[in-house]
């Protein structure tokens, strides 16, 4: 199971027919163990990772460093809920450190993000304070570089 | 009149006489073929490890661009002293038993030229590595042929070497696992192997340069078997393991008398491995193994995939179990290994190397790196099965789909 997960985290367009054989495992089994990881939401969706600055597109990020105070018997996560509801939010987590969440927002203009900070997400209750750090470029995601030039340099034929 | 030099007529007859690589001629002909997909490429198709490389950008820096000694950095010689003991249990003293070589090619060429004279023969299985026999030749030894056959999955036996004794044998050369053919040596063929060396007082030069690339079973380092040690020349190093290719790296590890026999030619003729190199080395066994394991990891993914999609094609193929190669037997197309090769790049362009670039035992069989990525693999062998389809004349279009499970034997059975 763990090594379907690796597999399809690596590359998601692989069928279960190409794991199969790749782990010398039945097609039928591994649908199903799929099909059942699906429903546990431990596979919790499929994306493709898009370089959008490739594309030219405007877009615009900024991470969030965001203090809150915790509230009593739910901590930190009834607020983090309520930030994580907004559709900019791309991604919220809580962290150890200076700051308590670290929230990841995406707009079309600087003007659009700085308005949902200023008046969604610093004006909210028990949100002490937000620093906002606008992405500049970005190198590396989801474990993979950006621009690599890695490509394949060996000669076609080696002995 | 000016004199013209016959610089053909210069070349020494042993030299001459050596055929060149049966791959050269392929170099030709890829340059004028676009999209190409290469399953001819005989090194991992990952790049070094990004820390490997830090560590010896870090050396550049700090001026690490002098010579070594001639054996080699003492560290990395501890190093590789200490993983021999810890992987197979056999010790080396870093030294005096231990020689840093500029890959396990001069490693070869060396342990041949230390240990042969004009004559002398070396057992030297077929298929095996292109530069066996070439090297015994140039040395002033004489290959004698151990030849193995997929009928037995290229399996090495006592009785073969048996067979092939003479009063002039001196050593056998094993590497396994195989290149091309991806085979490895059982334990039990190889002491029963190793009881024969002894009784017959040979050598054994063991390259085991793909020895952490086994995916079935556990890789027997020979100098770990009883009393081999003392009639061993363990060769290894860092391409395949740790995808160093490039670097030119790799060690001879034996008996001091001999390892110090192999220095003296290295000390003239190489100096020392380059000291980059060597740092890099160093950097891979301290703290190489994760990245190394997970390499390690998507070949033998990769093996799994390929070897099914061959027999789904039809192509009988026995099971690699090591390093990465498929070796397929693609006699019922009715075509020999280089029209194979040569048809299948023209049609399909992809390029596979033909058997018997590897000795004659070859012929009859192409070789498939898996050293590629799934999606080139599954590509390349969507074509492979195009082209076989066509030349086997088979109405029946085989249905292309991965890890489909028929009973792969009676494929086997049938087209063999």
């Amino acid at each position: 199971m763990k090594e379907i997960l690796e597999l399809l985290e690596a590359d998601a367009r692989l069928t279960p027919g190409q794991i199969a054989a790749i782990l010398g495992k039945k097609e039928e089994d591994v649908a199903e163990i799929v099909k059942d990881l699906e429903r546990k939401k431990i596979i919790s969706g499929y994306f493709t990772l898009i370089n959008w600055d490739k594309l030219g597109a405007e877009k615009v990020s900024a991470l969030i460093e965001v203090k809150i105070s915790p509230q009593r018997d739910v901590g930190f996560d009834a607020v983090a809920e309520r930030i994580y509801r907004f559709p900019e939010v791309r991604s919220v987590k809580l962290v150890s450190g200076a700051c308590d969440l670290v929230v990841m927002v995406e707009g079309r203009t600087m003007k659009e993000v700085a308005h949902f900070v200023s008046f969604k997400l610093a004006s909210m209750e028990y949100v002490l304070s937000t620093a906002t750090h606008f992405v500049l470029k970005t190198y590396k995601h989801h474990g993979t570089i950006v621009d690599d030039g890695e490509d394949d340099r060996r000669q076609v034929i080696v002995p | 009149m000016t004199f013209k030099t016959n610089w053909a007529e210069m070349v020494n007859p042993a030299v001459r006489d050596i055929p060149p690589s049966g791959i050269r001629r392929f170099f030709d002909l890829v340059t004028e073929v676009k999209d190409i997909i290469s399953l001819g490429v005989g090194e991992p198709d990952f790049v070094t490890p990004w820390h490997i490389r830090e560590a010896c950008v870090y050396s550049l820096e700090k001026g690490y661009t002098m010579y070594t000694s001639n054996h080699g950095l003492l560290e990395l010689r501890e190093e590789i002293s200490q993983d021999l003991s810890q992987t197979y249990q056999v010790s080396y003293d870093p030294r005096g038993e231990i020689l840093i070589t500029v890959g396990v090619s001069e490693g070869l060429d060396l342990a041949m030229r230390v240990l042969l004279c004009p004559g002398d023969e070396v057992l030297v299985p077929e298929p095996s590595y292109v530069s066996y026999a070439p090297l015994t030749v140039l040395a002033g030894g004489k290959p004698v042929y151990l030849k193995t056959s997929a009928e037995n999955g290229f399996q090495l036996t006592a009785d073969m070497v048996e067979k092939a004794l003479t009063p002039r044998t001196k050593v056998i050369l094993l590497g396994y696992p195989n290149n091309p053919t991806g085979a490895t040596i059982d334990r039990k063929h190889l002491l029963n192997i190793a009881e024969l060396a002894t009784a017959h007082n040979l050598i054994v030069i063991s390259d085991e340069i793909y020895d952490k690339l086994t995916y079935v079973g556990e890789h027997t380092c020979v100098s770990s078997l009883p009393g081999m040690r003392e009639r061993t020349i363990l060769l290894n190093g860092f391409s395949k393991s740790y995808a160093m290719t490039g670097w030119r790296v790799g060690y001879a590890a034996g008996n001091s008398d001999f390892i110090a026999a192999m220095t003296k030619i290295h000390q003239y003729s190489m100096l020392c491995a380059p000291i980059t190199a060597q740092v890099a080395a160093l950097e891979a066994l301290r703290h190489g193994q994760s990245e190394m394991r997970k390499m390690i990891a998507q070949y033998g993914r990769r093996r799994r995939l390929v070897v099914d999609t061959i027999r789904e094609i039809g192509l009988p193929c026995f099971e690699p179990r090591g390093a990465f190669y498929a070796f397929p037997d693609i006699r019922c197309t009715g075509l020999t290994s280089d029209e194979f090769a040569l048809e299948l790049l023209k049609e399909e362009k992809v390029l596979v190397v033909p058997g018997n670039a590897f000795g004659e035992q070859g012929e009859g069989f192409v070789r498939c790196a898996y050293a590629a990525s799934v999606r080139d693999l599954m590509e390349a062998f969507k074509r492979i099965g195009n082209f076989v389809r066509r030349r086997t004349g088979r109405g029946k279009v085989l249905t292309f789909s991965f890890g489909k499970k028929e009973h792969k034997d009676d494929v086997i059975r049938k087209t063999v």
